[in-house]
Order: structure tokens, then sequence, then C-alpha cells
């Protein structure tokens, strides 16, 4: 699904983030990254869906065989790349359901599929909804204004759940949530949980993996992937932080 | 403070070229009389304080700049699928032909040269009269101009909750033309009237509109500025709002490369309410300049100021907005917000907002900011598949809706959205 190859990325000041970032994932695998602050997690998300501001220096990235960073981020969309994003953008004046009415329609348009009629995606969109636990309100406001830090997190779900993305990346979507927020948002990631479907999953904590169960943990630090194994990975750094791990490869 | 010579001499050299029109009954007077306050104030140049982010000069200069006649193929007229009365002017005269019968129930409908032949009228006591008010504490000669050249335009005089708009349509069909125009409206007390006015109306237009609304009236006026790229507009619209009246103006310009639009409303009676709005979007060749001032001269009242401006490729916004609140209006509302998405580096926003306060009981706000396409947003539509044109136009329509927001009215609202939405899919890169 996910080949990354060798990926050096700097920012446009000059500072290298990335060293060198190699991960393979297949489809309907469900990956982790955890690392310390600083380490590179968010950037490779940002680099992968085509934010501005980041140069590719050498390697590469590439979806179902098709070189994602030579993409606008639209294109990359289409292809089937999803970023759940750390903090979600307010966009005062821009109704949520317009928003993700259009954005359904232009991904369809560029796959040459029919646009989704208006009856519908409202069909669609209120059975999605609800299971995410969203209401009508949230439907009707403007994208992410005002909403708490667990509904702009459910938001993003939604919209991944309205998307249907091949490769989705979430980037610490736990954070701002309490426990209940949690497992609400980690219940709506596992009903699109299928074979057709991966997940890299950037976060701090261990606890979200308890929600989302991974195949695969990686630790990353200082711009690469250091240690990669199974999801015990993940529960010897939450008993002893990465002191150990970084040490052992020093 | 005497004219200076240069002022003077611009003055006389545009009236040379004019003749004060004749027959004109009650109006001769008011007209004569504007003649005598233009003398006295002078055209407006480049030095005077008011005009310093607009140049006058192809306003004021005698021979019209030519305007190409600009065909519009790609969208149906504004308005049109609006039920209204329909009164057509074509480079500034009135077309008996083209307009419907000046015939509704609740409202008089007359052209100004029947009503000046009519002795006693009720719009003898506005024409040239909330014009004169206006001049005060700032000089308007452009509109002192209209009132005494002007010699054609509407009169009309509202009775009753008006049942659908009057409709007045500007068409442009001569590249040298110059117009002037001056209407007087009157909603009397209780009575709803809404105005709409769209077209370029000629290469160069003056235009005036003076409207009272009575205790308790309400005045609705949305206008839509032709797309013709090369016209000239200078605009004024008086007006004097009675006690618990309602008065809402809201313009959409879309291209045009001048146009000032001056908006001067006295609030006289409590508890009334005033709102002008605009919308503007200028491409390459473009100056927009809202100028507006509003004084509070009654208690409880509320106004409002909502000014919004795209402009991209070097194109050019100003909005000069004041809100004067005397000493007895306490309890004022007053708002006023000015803003300018800038699409490039090359465009420019200038703003002037003042507040003059002499009351201690009120409520004032006044924003005005300036900026570029929010990129982080921007790139979160991108993201979720939005091409990035389409994210822009997304994000604009949602810069401007609080301006659109100010039409009451949804389906004429809907109609001023989808020429935003046209324009904005004409002017992508």
């Amino acid at each position: 699904m996910l080949e990354i190859k060798n990926l050096h990325v700097k920012l446009e000041e000059d500072k290298q983030i990335l060293k060198g970032v190699n991960l393979s994932i297949g489809a309907g695998e469900v990956h982790a990254i955890m690392g310390p602050n600083g380490s590179g997690k968010s950037t490779t998300s940002y680099v992968l869906s085509g934010r501005d501001g980041y140069e590719v220096t050498e390697g590469s990235a590439e979806l179902n065989g098709v070189d994602l960073l030579d993409m606008d981020p639209e294109e990359r969309a289409a292809a089937g790349l999803f970023l759940a994003f750390q903090y979600p953008v307010e966009i005062p004046g821009v109704g949520n359901m317009t928003f993700l009415r259009t954005a359904v329609n232009a991904q369809r348009k560029a796959r040459g599929e029919d646009e989704m009629s208006a009856g519908e995606f409202l069909k669609v969109v209120r059975a999605k909804a609800k299971t995410l636990k969203i209401d009508a309100d949230m439907l009707k406001r403007p994208v992410n204004v005002g909403f708490s830090g667990g509904e702009k997190k459910r938001n993003e779900i939604l919209q991944m759940a309205m998307l249907e993305p091949k490769m989705c990346i979430l980037d610490e979507t736990d954070s701002g949530l309490d426990v209940d927020a949690m497992k609400l948002v980690s219940e709506g990631v596992n009903a699109l949980r299928d074979e057709g479907r991966s997940f890299l999953v950037i976060t701090h904590y261990q606890r979200l993996l308890d929600h989302i169960k991974p195949d695969v943990v990686h630790i990353m630090a200082n711009g690469r992937i250091i240690k990669s194994g199974g999801p015990e990975l993940a529960l010897e750094v939450e008993h002893n932080g990465y002191a150990d791990i970084l040490a052992e490869i020093a | 403070m005497a004219l200076s010579q240069a002022k003077m001499d611009a003055t006389e050299a545009r009236l040379s070229g004019l003749t004060l029109p004749e027959d004109g009954g009650w109006i001769s007077a008011s007209r004569a009389d504007a003649q005598t306050r233009l003398r006295a104030m002078g055209m407006p140049g480049r030095r005077d304080e008011y005009w310093k982010f607009t140049r006058p000069d192809t306003l004021v200069q005698t021979d019209t700049p030519q305007a190409a006649v600009f065909d519009v193929t790609d969208e149906a007229p504004v308005f049109d699928a609006i039920d209204r009365l329909k009164i057509v002017f074509v480079d500034g005269v009135f077309d008996a032909d083209a307009s419907d019968d000046l015939t509704l129930a609740g409202v008089s409908i007359e052209r100004l040269a029947d009503a000046g032949q009519t002795d006693i009228h009720w719009a003898k006591d506005i024409y040239g009269v909330l014009e004169t008010n206006g001049q005060v504490p700032v000089e308007r000669p452009l509109a002192a101009l209209n009132t005494a050249y002007a010699e054609d335009g509407i009169v009309i005089r509202a009775t009753a909750k008006v049942e659908k708009p009057v409709s007045l349509i500007y068409l442009h069909k001569s590249t040298t033309s110059d117009a002037t125009l001056h209407h007087v409206i009157k909603v009397e007390s209780g009575a709803e009237l809404t105005v709409l006015e769209n077209g370029p109306a000629a290469a160069r237009f003056n235009k005036v509109m003076e409207v009272e609304v009575a205790d308790n009236a309400s005045f609705h006026h949305i206008r839509a500025q032709g797309r013709d790229h090369e016209r000239r507009a200078a605009t004024h619209l008086f007006g004097r709002l009675g006690t618990e009246s309602v008065f809402k103006s809201f313009t959409l310009t879309a291209n045009g490369v001048l146009t000032r639009n001056e908006v001067v409303l006295e609030l006289t009676g409590d508890d009334a309410q005033a709102h002008v709005a605009g919308a503007a979007m200028g491409d390459g060749d473009f100056h927009h300049d809202d100028t507006v001032f509003i004084t509070h001269d009654a208690v409880n009242c509320e106004s409002r100021q909502v000014f919004k401006k795209v402009l991209r490729n070097g194109a050019t916004g100003v909005f000069q907005g004041k809100i004067l609140v005397k000493p007895d209006a306490q309890k004022t509302d007053g708002y006023q917000i000015s803003q300018a998405l800038l699409l490039d580096d090359d465009s420019q926003f200038l703003a002037k907002p003042e507040l003059e306060i002499y009351a201690d009981d009120v409520a004032c706000s006044h924003g005005s900011t300036t900026g570029a396409i929010d990129e982080e947003s921007l790139f979160y539509l991108q993201s979720r598949g939005v091409p990035a044109n389409e994210a822009q136009g997304l994000l604009v329509l949602a810069f401007l809706a609080e301006a659109i927001e100010e039409i009451d009215d949804s389906e004429i609202a809907d109609d001023i959205r989808d020429r935003l939405e046209g324009w904005l899919k004409r002017h992508r890169d």
C-alpha cells in the first residue's frame, strides 16, 4: 500500500528533519509510529499529504506504486490518502455539510465517477454522523468553528468515513481527548478497518493502541525509524520511556 | 476658505460645458441653488483630504472618458428571476418602451421631470434637501453637480407595503455616454419598499438617490453595478431615517475601472436601524471606493457597516467609513467592519475607519483588516480532495458571507451569491 524509501526532508529554512525514513505498510495493516517530540512524526504525515514548506531532498514515497511526492494535495487525496489532522482547521463561513459534499464530489470527479446527489449524500452522511455521535447542529455549523477538541477529532473521522480513503494517517488523533472521546474515535476508526484499507497511527501514548490495535509499531527518533516490532514495543515505551531504545542503537 | 484659483478654474471649466435644464418647475430653484453651492465648494481635486485615496480626475474632467460596451453572455442578467416592476434607463435616459407600466399598488412612480411640473409636490421637501444636509461636515461636490444638472430620474412614494420590488435597470449602449440620474424616494409611515438597481448605466455615471424613510417605515435597497470593465461611476445615497424605521442597503460591485459609492445617512428618529453593506471584487484595473458617513442623532439607534473586497492583479480597494454620534444619541449601537482579501501581492486596500462620539452611553465598534487567503485552511480543503482553485473559491465566498447576510430576501441573496461564484470562476488562474 504505502512504500517510503530513504526519505530525506528539510524545512525551507534549511533544517533537516527526516534523515532517511523507510516504511512499508501492506494492505489492511495498521502501523503505529511513536517517538519523542521533534523526532519527525508529524513532518512525515505532512510531507505525505503534500503540505507546503517541506523540501524532499532524497528518497521516495509511493501509494500503490504511484509517486505521491509528485502530486498536489488534492490529487493525493483522490488517490486515496487521508490525513486526520492533529489540529483540525477552523474555517469560518464554510458550512460543514457543504465542505463534506464538496470534498466527496471533488474526489469522485477526479476519479471519473458520478457526483453524489444531494439526497443520497444527506442519507449517507446522517447515518455515519450518528455512529460518531455527531448531531445535526454540528453538520450545519461552519467547519470546526466552536467545536470542542473531541468534536473536532470526531469530525475528522467523519470525513474519513465519508471519503473512504485507502491509506489513513492519524496524526496524534488522541491528543486532547478524554477517555470516552478516545473510545468513540477509536470505534470510528475500527469500523473502517478492512483488508483494503491501511492505517498509520502517530501517537505519543500506548493507550490509543489499546483501542486501535496495531500490527507493527515503529519508534522514530532524530528523523529515522530506529526500531520496529509488535504491539509489545509500545508497552515497553510506556513503561521505560525512550531512553533504553535510544541507548540501544547509539 | 476661499477656493484656490486652480480649483475655481477647474470648476468653471467643468460647468462651461453644461447647461442647467430649463422649465423644471419647482426643481429649477433647487438646481440653481445647487449650482451656487457647487461653485462655492469647487469640484473635487487630488489635494482634497476626502479624495486622498481616489483620484477624482476622470470623474471631473469635461470630456467623458470612453468605456467599451460589455456584452454579458455568460450569465442571465441579475434579478432576472425576481418578480419586479422594471424601469429602464439607456445611457441615463428613461426608456418608456422597455419599461413596465409605472403602476403598482401601494406606490406612486413618476419621472422627475413630471414631478417638477406639479406645483405642490412631496418631493420638493427632499430633492436636493438631503443632499444639502449631507454636505456637512464634508463636501460632496459631485452630488451637488448632480442636483444641479440631472434631467432624468424617478420619483417614488410608497404608502403601503409594496408587493414587489421596483427595479431600476441601467443599460449602457454608447461608449461616450455621460449619464446623470437623480432619484427621490419617500417611504411613508408604516410602508415597506424594496428598490433594486443594476447595470453599468453609462461610460461615466453620476447618480444621486435621496431616500426619506418615515416613522415605522422600511426601505431595502440591493444594487449590482455592471460588469463593464471600463465604466466609471460616482454614486451618492442620502438617507434620512425616522423613528423605528429600517434602512438596509447592499451593493455588489464586480469590475469597473473606477467606482466611488458614497452613502450618507442621518438617523433622526429613535430606535431606527441602518445597515449598509457591500461586496466588491476587482481584477486588474479596478479601483473601488466605499465612502460612508452615518450620523446618529436620536436615541437607541443601531447602525452597521459591513464592507468586503476581494482584490487581485493590482486592484485597489478603498474604505472611508465614519460613525458620528451626536451628544443626545444615547444607547447608540454602531458597528463597522471593512475587510479586504488580497489574492496577490500587487493589490492594495486603503482604509480609514472613523468614530466620532459625543454621547457617553454608546456601544461602537470598528475593525478593518487586510489579508491573504489563509494557507492552513487552503491546505485543509486540498487535503480532502478539493482542487486549489475551488478551495480558494470556497474561502472567498466564506469571506464575503457576512456582507451577503445583510440582504434579508433569500431569493435576492442567492442571486447575488451566484454572481459572486460566477465572478470567481471567471477570474481563476
